[in-house]
Order: C-alpha cells, then sequence, then structure tokens
C-alpha cells in the first residue's frame, strides 16, 4: 500500500471510531504528538508531587496525612503507567526522564507555583484535579489505544483526589476566620493558574487543529477552560469564597460564566522557566536522581552478579 | 494500674510506627527510583495506619477525661511533647541516604517481625487481633528490606560503602528494640506483651542471617543507646514533632 493509502486507511479508522493499537501502522506526526503529549502527561505527575509532598510531613491530622501519602503516591504511579504507555509508541522511559531532568520536555506549569498553606492541598485537589479531571474524561475516548485505557483509570482516581481536596476546601472555610483566610489564600493564588491550565487560547494553540482531527483531543482549550469555570464557580460559592476575578458574571443568554482575560504574560513567563518554582522543581528532580545513581547501579549490579551465580551454582553459595 | 502500663505500652508501639512512618514520608517525591517512591509510600501508609489504630485504642481505653472529654488519635499524635512519646530511639533518626533509610529499616523490621509474630499470641484479644492484622504488612516491610539490603550490601563497591557506614552509624540503636523497659517486663509477665528475652536470639538470626547474605558486618561489641521508650530522645525528635504538630499547636482545637 502506498503511504497515501495507508493515511487514509488510518484517518478512515478514526473517523469511525475505531481505537488505533500499537502494531498499527500510524502517520510519523501522529506517534511523535502522542510521546510528547503522554511523556508531557507523566513528567507532569512526577513533578506534581513535590508541591504536594511537601506538605507530608506537616498534615494536620493523621486522617489527612494519609489521605495525602496514597494520594502523591497514586501520583507516582500515574507516572509509570504513562510512561509505559509512551513505551507502546517506542520510546524510551529513561531517555523521555532525561528530557524532563535537563529541561527539554515541557510539564504542567501548575506545579511551578509553591504551596504554602495547608489549604493550598485543599485547592489543588479541588481546582488542579479539577482542571485535569476536564481534560482527562476528554481523553478517556481519545483515538489511540493505550493511552485511552490508561486514563480511564487514572480518571477514577482523579476524581477520588478532587474530592478530597474539596473536603479539606469546606472544612477550611466553614472553620475558624483563619482557615477560612488560608482558604481564600489559596484559591487567590490558584484560581488564575488552574485556568491556565488549559493552555493557550483556540486561535493561539499550535497543536489544536491537528490534535482534533486524529482525535488526540475531542475539545479545545477554550472549549474546555469555559466548562472548568462553569462547574467551578457554583463551588467556590458554596464555599463562602470569593473567586479573584473582577470580571466574572454569569451570562443568561449564553447560559454560563464570562470570566476576565488570563494574564498570557505570566503563563508565557512560566512556561519559559521563569515561574516561582520552575527550577526548584526541577532542582528537585535531578537530586533525587543523581542522588539515587549508585542505588540504581547497585541494584543492577547485583541482579547481574544474582544471574551470574545461577549459572555457576558450584563456585558461590546461593544469596538467601 | 494495669490500664496505665498497657496505655504505656501500647503507645511504646504506637509511637515508633507513627515516627518511623513519619521519616518514610519524607522520602516521597525523592527516592531514587519512582518504584522506590511507592514503595516507601506503601510502608509509611501502613505504619501510618498501624499508629492510628494504636492510637484509638488507647483513647477508648483512657475513656472520659477529667475534662469530661474523650481523647481522639490525634491528640496523641499532635498534642504530646518530646518527653511523652515513647519510640525508641532508631526510628527518629534521620532518613540520611537510602542506605541509612534501608538499614533502619531493617533493623526495625528484623524486631518488629518477630515482637508482632509473638503478639499475636498476646492475651489482649484487641492486641492479639491487631498483631494478626499488622503481621503481613510487617512481613512484606521485613522482605522488602531485607532484600534492599543485599542489592546494596552486595552491589558495587560504592554500594558497600555506604551501607557498611550506615551500619556503623545506626547498631547503637539496635539494642533497645529487644531490651525490655519495666513496663514491657510487666506486659510481658501479664502474658499482654511480648517478652523481649525470648524473641532476641530469633531477632538476632534474623539479622545475622540477612548481613552474611549481604555480606556486610555488624560492629561487635559497642555500647547500645537506649531511652527513647521511657521518654529520653535524641534531639531529632524536637524537629520532628516541630514539623508534625505545627497545624495544630499553632491553631489549635481546629477541624481539620
Amino acid at each position: 500500500m502506498t503511504s497515501l493509502n495507508l493515511e487514509a486507511l488510518f484517518q478512515s479508522k478514526i473517523d469511525e471510531e475505531t481505537k488505533i493499537e500499537p502494531k498499527d501502522w500510524m502517520p510519523d506526526a501522529y506517534r511523535k504528538t502522542l510521546i510528547r503529549q503522554i511523556s508531557q502527561h507523566a513528567h507532569s505527575e512526577i513533578v506534581g508531587m513535590l508541591p504536594e509532598g511537601n506538605w507530608i510531613t506537616r498534615a494536620p491530622s493523621l486522617r489527612r496525612k494519609l489521605i495525602l501519602l496514597a494520594k502523591v503516591q497514586d501520583e507516582a504511579g500515574h507516572g509509570l503507567y504513562l510512561y509505559s504507555a509512551a513505551e507502546t509508541l517506542g520510546a524510551n522511559r529513561d531517555d523521555l526522564v532525561q528530557q524532563l531532568l535537563t529541561g527539554k520536555a515541557k510539564y504542567s506549569s501548575i506545579f511551578n507555583y509553591p504551596t504554602l498553606n495547608w489549604a493550598d492541598i485543599g485547592a489543588i485537589g479541588w481546582l488542579v484535579d479539577g482542571a485535569a479531571i476536564m481534560n482527562q474524561v476528554m481523553l478517556t475516548r481519545t483515538s489511540y489505544g493505550p493511552y485511552a485505557r490508561a486514563m480511564v483509570r487514572i480518571c477514577k482516581e482523579e476524581s477520588f483526589h478532587q474530592r478530597q481536596g474539596y473536603e479539606i476546601m469546606i472544612a477550611m472555610a466553614k472553620g475558624s476566620p483563619e482557615q477560612k483566610a488560608m482558604a481564600q489564600d489559596a484559591l487567590n493564588r490558584w484560581w488564575w493558574p488552574s485556568l491556565m491550565m488549559f493552555g493557550p487560547k483556540d486561535a493561539e494553540s499550535s497543536h489544536s487543529d491537528q490534535a482534533l482531527k486524529w482525535k488526540i483531543k475531542r475539545k479545545t482549550n477554550d472549549e474546555l477552560r469555559q466548562q472548568f469555570v462553569d462547574v467551578t464557580i457554583p463551588q467556590a460559592e458554596y464555599l463562602g469564597l470569593t473567586v479573584p476575578d473582577p470580571d466574572l458574571r454569569w451570562n443568561e443568554e449564553k447560559g454560563s460564566y464570562d470570566f476576565g482575560e488570563i494574564d498570557w504574560e505570566e503563563f508565557w513567563s512560566v512556561v519559559k522557566g521563569n515561574g516561582p518554582c520552575n527550577k526548584q522543581r526541577l532542582q528537585a528532580r535531578n537530586k533525587a536522581y543523581d542522588d539515587g545513581a549508585w542505588v540504581r547501579e547497585a541494584a543492577s549490579a547485583h541482579a547481574a552478579k544474582k544471574e551470574q551465580r545461577k549459572l555457576e551454582p558450584q563456585l558461590e553459595t546461593k544469596a538467601a | 494500674m494495669m490500664n496505665d502500663s498497657l496505655i504505656k505500652y501500647l503507645l511504646q508501639l504506637a509511637d515508633n510506627a507513627l515516627i518511623l512512618g513519619h521519616r518514610l514520608g519524607e522520602w516521597c517525591g525523592h527516592a531514587p527510583e519512582m518504584e522506590l517512591d511507592i514503595a516507601l509510600t506503601n510502608i509509611a501508609l501502613d505504619l501510618t495506619g498501624q499508629a492510628r489504630s494504636l492510637y484509638q485504642r488507647v483513647a477508648e481505653l483512657e475513656g472520659i477525661g477529667p475534662n469530661g472529654a474523650r481523647k481522639t488519635e490525634d491528640d496523641y499524635a499532635y498534642l504530646r511533647d518530646a518527653w511523652e512519646f515513647r519510640n525508641t530511639l532508631l526510628v527518629e533518626q534521620p532518613n540520611g541516604d537510602f542506605a541509612h533509610t534501608i538499614v533502619r529499616q531493617f533493623i526495625f523490621d528484623s524486631y518488629n517481625y518477630y515482637m508482632c509474630r509473638a503478639l499475636t499470641q498476646s492475651r489482649d484479644e484487641w492486641l492479639a487481633g491487631f498483631a494478626v492484622k499488622s503481621l503481613k504488612e510487617i512481613t512484606y516491610q521485613l522482605r522488602f528490606s531485607s532484600e534492599w539490603m543485599q542489592r546494596l550490601g552486595d552491589g558495587t563497591e560504592v554500594s558497600h560503602t555506604k551501607m557498611q557506614a550506615a551500619i556503623e552509624e545506626l547498631w547503637t540503636y539496635s539494642g533497645e528494640l529487644t531490651t525490655p523497659n519495666e513496663v514491657e517486663k510487666e506486659m510481658a509477665s501479664k502474658g499482654i506483651g511480648v517478652d523481649l528475652t525470648k524473641i532476641k536470639p530469633e531477632v538476632e538470626a534474623k539479622m545475622a542471617e540477612v548481613l552474611t547474605a549481604s555480606n556486610l558486618t555488624a560492629p561487635a561489641g559497642i555500647w547500645m543507646q537506649t531511652g527513647g521508650k521511657d521518654g529520653k530522645h535524641s534531639e531529632h525528635i524536637g524537629f520532628i514533632l516541630a514539623e508534625m504538630q505545627f497545624l495544630q499547636r499553632a491553631y489549635p482545637g481546629q477541624e481539620w
């Protein structure tokens, strides 16, 4: 078959909603786009462990501590799961991790913001996981099979995280004046970065059209962002907190909220590496990797020796 | 004062689990491999869960206090000061490098496994049930740390050196685990607690077995530090509590 035919067949599969599987023919650009997107998602899970991990030792109750530990652990699991999905496309986990460590690969900018008070852990669950879910629910129907299936599993855990985050916000917003102030402070800092998670406006998004045609994405950035705002504002109202947007109002005619303009200068600045924690996040990942090098080397050396001993049982007494 | 000793005994068990779980939680996101992040967090979750059960049991036994209120699990974790914590010195030692974390874990697990196994025979029905439930988790923990002892002891020259150094540093805290204090003696004599003198040979045999397989050696005839079980701690405990208790201390009496 000519590559033109292959491409037509590929697109017809997509059009009739047949999932693309690892061994199927796919255009190089489709493969590359998916590797980029899935690995960015994996990196985001791994870097995302840092701002939340920052509060594990200070969680205010044993119950909250357990929930937070379990949540950060889930994120490590999601990271591993997503790296595996990327490997089904021919990528290699070590290479992908290297791209993260050298700063070549991107991850979600949201994790370049600091967690400053306990309510941030609530706000991350509520807003950041909430925004992620909008995106990920869409991705459960993405055209690439392994990615779609990974998303089904991840979405279940993410929605659990979001509920737990909102539960923290409820406790704080209905608590003492100091707790309410923490909750408001967290909302003030996380609101706009959460809206930025959906990416540039449709008019300026470089990857959007092709991704929609290939059904990697099924909704545009702006559609998802609007959906998020519409779902989240009533939740903020229930908490009795003020969303830090003077232009926010209900638009009766379109049946959804109008909201103010995102500070795109800040958005691009954080993407380019100038967010409050970009450097610290990469440093932390690099430190973990460098400090752990001797452990990984020892583990493979031991595995090799063990293999060797199996082959020469007469020379070595077997390790227990 | 039967209950008084039982409460102290339960707090010893609980505080070991809480403080070691806290230390392991410090690794979260910083471990040498993502798989290890997951494994260390698993152990932290299990230990913290065990601590919760034990604190809840203590609260039940203490009943309604002089102020007319019942204590909660969080009162024990967040509102006691250093001298009231009854964990062993070993578990409050810093994570150090991964070798220190593994050696600390292995020493603790060797004790904890045989202690917990014996505790399943406790005359106290609740404690026996708790031990049965926890033994599965603790068996996994001992397997995990034993395997890593061997990987790192046997792996490379670098890893071997680091492991031996960690053993030299931490071994002084190993003796306390199997040296009974007055509370443990009383509880053992009543058939409620574990007779540490009985499990000591098993613990030592297990340690020796794994050390040999790991090509590592324990320092001989060294001084063993004690005191943690009676509230006399190392300086590390203060910083652990300062961090752990910050919110409960700064904003008392709130729901979180």
